[in-house]
């Protein structure tokens, strides 16, 4: 039996004005040529800098049928904007990226050509893989990285190399069991789901991917997020 | 079975062969109580290695942000000729 796949992209953004439009073009220029069907979910938290107002003049441009805008009315998480976009996605694989383009769309053929071949329920971006990388980052930012990172392999050992990591494919049955499941926030969320996952035996797939920090704006990386960092490690030890 | 059990059964492991070397005295006493001190410390220079190596192994991209400049100057091109409002950051 031929099934066509579809592919659900969620971005869910929140004062993106310019960069979203740059994802979706490019998300356009990567996917249209290789004849995938593909919709992109823009779950926009209200976003005061007029995103949503460019998003209809993208809509206008690609058509209503490729881009969904599905607002809330205000900042109310990732997690629960993965679930809110889910809530619309009608394609069988869900794939969810940042919107701020230190996820390039130019990886998307890789990682619907590693899910054909593997028949993997989870494809995740690496950073730390050959073929990968990152720029932007100064030595500190590295160090914390790699500590962390070899930290999290010892304690948990996940079976994937980039646990932070938010550019993944999911095959979307396997996207609503795993989520619903999660009770985490910001990155350690990300961490739960791809533990979780692993735990459940999901055959999970990596595809190295580039990674550019933040080229309009800038990310935090403070004292804060490490004591978070450290929280959600012992979290996931002790209930994964 | 939960992780953090997995790991628990480990040391368990590990505590019970550090206990039998204690009684089958085929080391001197004096060294087998240090052991565990060994093991821990080995563990701690083992995870600092990893993180230097990993350090110094870093993939880096820079060639990437070039090309993403790039990208974003084609996307501006295009949107802007249809009629998209990509304003001036």
């Amino acid at each position: 039996m031929e099934q066509k796949n579809k592919y659900s992209i969620i971005v869910p953004t929140y004062n993106e004005r310019l960069n979203i439009a740059l994802i979706v073009y490019l998300i356009f220029k990567h996917l249209r040529s290789r004849d995938v069907d593909f919709e992109i979910i823009v779950v926009d938290d209200g976003s005061p800098d007029g995103t949503q107002e460019v998003v209809k003049q993208l809509q206008k441009l690609y058509g209503e049928d490729h881009i969904l805008l599905r607002p809330r009315p205000k900042k109310l998480g990732l997690g629960t904007a993965y679930i809110h976009g889910l809530k619309h996605a009608s394609g069988n694989f869900v794939v969810i990226m940042d919107a701020d383009l230190s996820h390039h769309p130019k990886y998307l053929p890789s990682f619907i050509k590693k899910q054909l071949e593997t028949g993997a329920s989870i494809v995740t971006g690496t950073r730390y893989s050959k073929g990968g990388g990152v720029h932007g980052w100064n030595l500190m930012r590295k160090l914390t990285s790699r500590g962390a990172n070899v930290l999290a392999q010892t304690l948990l050992w996940p079976g994937v190399s980039d646990l932070t990591g938010s550019f993944r494919l999911y095959r979307k049955s396997v996207l609503e069991d795993v989520i619903s499941s999660c009770v985490s926030k910001g990155y350690v969320f990300q961490m739960e789901m791809i533990v979780r996952a692993s735990r459940e035996g999901y055959h999970i797939e990596e595809v190295p991917i580039t990674f550019v920090d933040r080229v309009f704006g800038s990310s935090k990386l403070g004292g804060s997020e490490i004591v978070e960092y450290l929280k959600g490690l012992v979290y996931l030890l002790v209930t994964t | 079975m939960k992780h953090v059990l997995k790991i628990f059964s480990l040391l368990l492991v590990i505590s019970a062969l550090w206990i039998g070397l204690l009684q089958a005295s085929i080391m001197p006493q004096s060294h087998t109580w240090l052991l565990p001190i060994y093991f821990i410390v080995s563990l701690g220079c083992y995870g600092l290695l990893m993180v230097g190596v990993g350090l110094m192994r870093f993939p880096t991209c820079p060639q990437e942000a070039l090309l993403l400049q790039q990208d974003i100057a084609e996307a501006k091109g295009f949107l802007k000729q249809s009629g998209v409002d990509v304003g001036c950051k």
